[in-house]
C-alpha cells in the first residue's frame, strides 16, 4: 500500500481526520490492513550503524519497529536513542517505555522529547523486575505502573498538560499502546486488565507470545462480549522457537510465556527443529490473520531477527503490500500502486 | 507473617466488617482528632496502625490504603507495587515472577475480591504518592471525610442565596 503522501525522513505526515497521530502504523490499522510489527534488539554499543543494520533486517515486511527499553532488566542502548536514530531515516518506531528505571518526571520529559524527534507510537509497559536482569543490585523505581503511565501519556496528549497541571505549548501526538498477556493467571482478571488499559488510554495492544490459540479465542470472546475490541487494535505476539529445548527453557525460566505441550512435542519430533519452529510461526500468523478481533501480529524473534523477513513473506499476510522503508523507493524500484 | 497475610485474605469479609466499624468510629471521633491536632495524633495513631496492619497484611504504611479495593491483599507487597491488577509475569502456579516463593499479590486480591463480592472496576487507581509514605491512612481517611463535608457545606451555602 502506498500513501499519497509518503514520508520524508525527519518530517511528520499530516494527521488524517479521525486519527490521533501522524504515524504510519495508525494509518495501516485504521485502513483495515493486517499490520506487522517486530522488535529490534538494541545493541550493546554506541555505534549508530548497528541500529541501522538491525532495522534493515525488517525492511519491507514491517509497519513499525519496537525499540525495547532495557527488556529483561538488561542494559542496552536506550529506547529513546534507538528511536531517535530510526526516525532520522524515516523508520516508524514504537518506543517502549518501562516504569522500572525512571520516575514520572523523567518519563514525561522523554515522551515530549520522543514526540519532538518524530516518534508517533509509544508502548507503555510496567517492565521486568530488576532481579531478572544483569544488574540485580539496581534500584527498582516503579514510580508509575503501566496503567498510570498510559494515563500520564494520555494526559500529555489529550489534555495538553503535565500531571502537575502545568500547560504544554504543543502536545505529543502519539498513538498509545499497551501490552496484554491472556496466558498468565489470574485468567479471570485478564480481560478486566484490558478494559482498564483501554480506559486509561490504550489505542493498540501487543500481546505476549500466542502459542495457545484456544485460550486466545476464549480471551477474545470475553473481550468482545464487553465491547472492548471495537475500541482497540490488537496485535498478537508471535515468534519462532529454535528447538524443543529452547521452548522448555523458556517455559521454565521466563514467567508469563505459556507454551502448550503439543508444540514442544512437535519441535522435539522434527528433524530440523529450527526450520520447524519457523514453519510453526508462519502457521500461527496465518491462523491469527483469520481470527476475528486480531488486527495484526507482533513478531518477537529473539536471536532470530534475520528470519523475520522470510517468515512474513511466507505467511503472505501482507497480501503484496510493501511497507515503506528508507530503501524502498530507490531508482531500481518502480512505483506500482 | 506470610501465613497471616493469607489468613487475612481468606477472611476478607470479616476484615472488611471490622474496618467499616473502625472507620465509622474514627469519623465519629473527628472532633477529638481536631482537638488533639492531626499532627500530634499522627505519630501514635500511625504506630498503632503499623502494628495492627503490619501483622495482618504486611502493611508498609503507604499512607493511602487500598485494602478495601484489593480484597485485603496489600499491593505494596507486589515487587512492582502495582495498584491496577497483576503484571504479565505471573507464573502458572499463581506465584510472583520476582519472588517465586510468594503467591502473586493480585491473584490473592482477586480471590479476596471474590469473597467480598466487589466487582472488578474499570477505575484506574493512581500509583503511590510518595508524600504520604509513613502517614496514617486512617487519619487520612478522616481528613478526607472532613474536607468533603466542608466542601459540601460550602457548596450548600453558596447555592442557597441564589435559589
Amino acid at each position: 500500500m502506498y500513501f499519497d503522501d509518503e514520508p520524508v525522513p525527519g518530517q511528520d505526515l499530516p494527521i488524517l481526520p479521525g486519527h490521533i497521530s501522524p504515524g504510519r502504523l495508525e494509518r495501516v490499522l485504521r485502513a483495515g490492513k493486517f499490520a506487522v510489527t517486530s522488535e529490534l534488539a538494541p545493541p550493546d554499543s554506541a555505534d549508530p550503524q548497528e541500529v541501522y543494520d538491525r532495522a534493515a533486517l525488517f525492511d519491507g515486511v514491517v509497519d513499525a519497529i519496537n525499540a525495547t527499553d532495557g527488556s529483561g532488566a538488561n542494559c542496552h542502548m536506550s529506547s529513546v536513542a534507538v528511536c531517535a536514530l530510526l526516525t532520522r531515516v524515516g523508520y516508524a518506531p514504537i518506543m517502549q517505555i518501562s516504569c522500572r528505571d525512571r520516575n514520572r518526571i523523567a518519563i514525561q520529559g522523554d515522551i515530549l522529547g520522543a514526540a519532538a524527534m518524530g516518534v508517533n507510537n509509544i508502548l507503555c509497559l510496567t517492565g521486568d523486575g530488576v532481579q531478572a536482569g544483569d544488574q540485580p543490585g539496581a534500584k527498582p523505581v516503579f514510580d508509575l505502573g503501566c496503567m498510570s503511565l498510559l494515563e500520564t501519556a494520555r494526559t500529555l496528549r489529550d489534555e495538553g498538560h503535565f500531571l502537575s497541571g502545568r500547560k504544554l505549548t504543543y502536545s505529543p501526538r502519539v498513538f498509545l499502546g499497551a501490552a496484554a498477556n491472556p496466558f498468565a493467571p489470574p485468567y479471570d482478571g485478564r480481560v478486566n486488565r484490558l478494559e482498564k488499559k483501554i480506559a486509561a488510554g490504550a489505542n493498540f495492544i501487543q500481546t505476549q507470545y500466542c502459542f495457545d490459540l484456544p485460550r486466545l479465542k476464549t480471551y477474545l470472546s470475553q473481550a468482545r462480549d464487553k465491547g472492548l475490541l471495537e475500541n482497540v487494535f490488537l496485535l498478537a505476539g508471535v515468534g519462532p522457537l529454535a528447538s524443543a529445548n529452547t521452548a522448555k527453557w523458556i517455559r521454565k525460566n521466563v514467567p508469563g510465556i505459556h507454551i502448550p505441550d503439543a508444540i514442544v512435542e512437535r519441535l522435539a519430533g522434527a528433524k530440523k527443529p529450527k526450520a520447524e519452529g519457523r514453519k510453526l510461526c508462519v502457521e500461527l500468523i496465518q491462523e491469527l490473520k483469520e481470527m476475528d478481533g486480531i488486527a495484526g501480529v507482533h513478531i518477537m524473534a529473539y536471536h532470530q531477527e534475520s528470519a523475520v523477513k522470510d517468515i512474513v513473506q511466507e505467511s503472505g499476510v501482507l497480501e503484496g503490500r510493501v511497507p515503506w522503508h528508507p530503501n524502498r523507493d530507490d531508482k531500481s524500484n518502480t512505483k506500482t500502486d | 507473617m506470610y501465613l497471616l497475610r493469607r489468613f487475612s485474605v481468606n477472611h476478607a469479609r470479616g476484615m472488611m466488617r471490622i474496618y467499616n466499624t473502625l472507620e465509622k468510629g474514627l469519623i465519629v471521633l473527628q472532633p477529638l482528632w481536631q482537638k488533639i491536632g492531626y499532627e500530634r495524633a499522627e505519630k501514635p495513631v500511625a504506630l498503632i496502625e503499623k502494628g495492627v496492619k503490619g501483622l495482618l497484611f504486611d502493611c508498609q504504611m503507604c499512607g493511602q490504603c487500598a485494602l478495601s479495593d484489593t480484597g485485603m491483599s496489600c499491593p505494596m507487597n507486589c515487587p512492582k507495587q502495582l495498584r491496577n491488577g497483576p503484571c504479565g509475569g505471573v507464573r502458572e502456579n499463581g506465584h510472583c515472577e520476582v519472588k517465586p516463593e510468594m503467591r502473586c499479590v493480585w491473584v490473592e486480591a482477586y480471590r479476596g475480591r471474590g469473597l467480598l463480592g466487589t466487582d472488578q472496576s474499570k477505575e484506574v487507581f493512581h500509583e503511590v504518592d510518595y508524600q504520604k509514605i509513613g502517614q496514617s491512612s486512617w487519619l487520612n481517611v478522616v481528613k478526607k471525610h472532613q474536607a468533603e463535608q466542608a466542601a459540601a457545606a460550602e457548596e450548600k451555602s453558596t447555592k442557597q442565596p441564589k435559589a
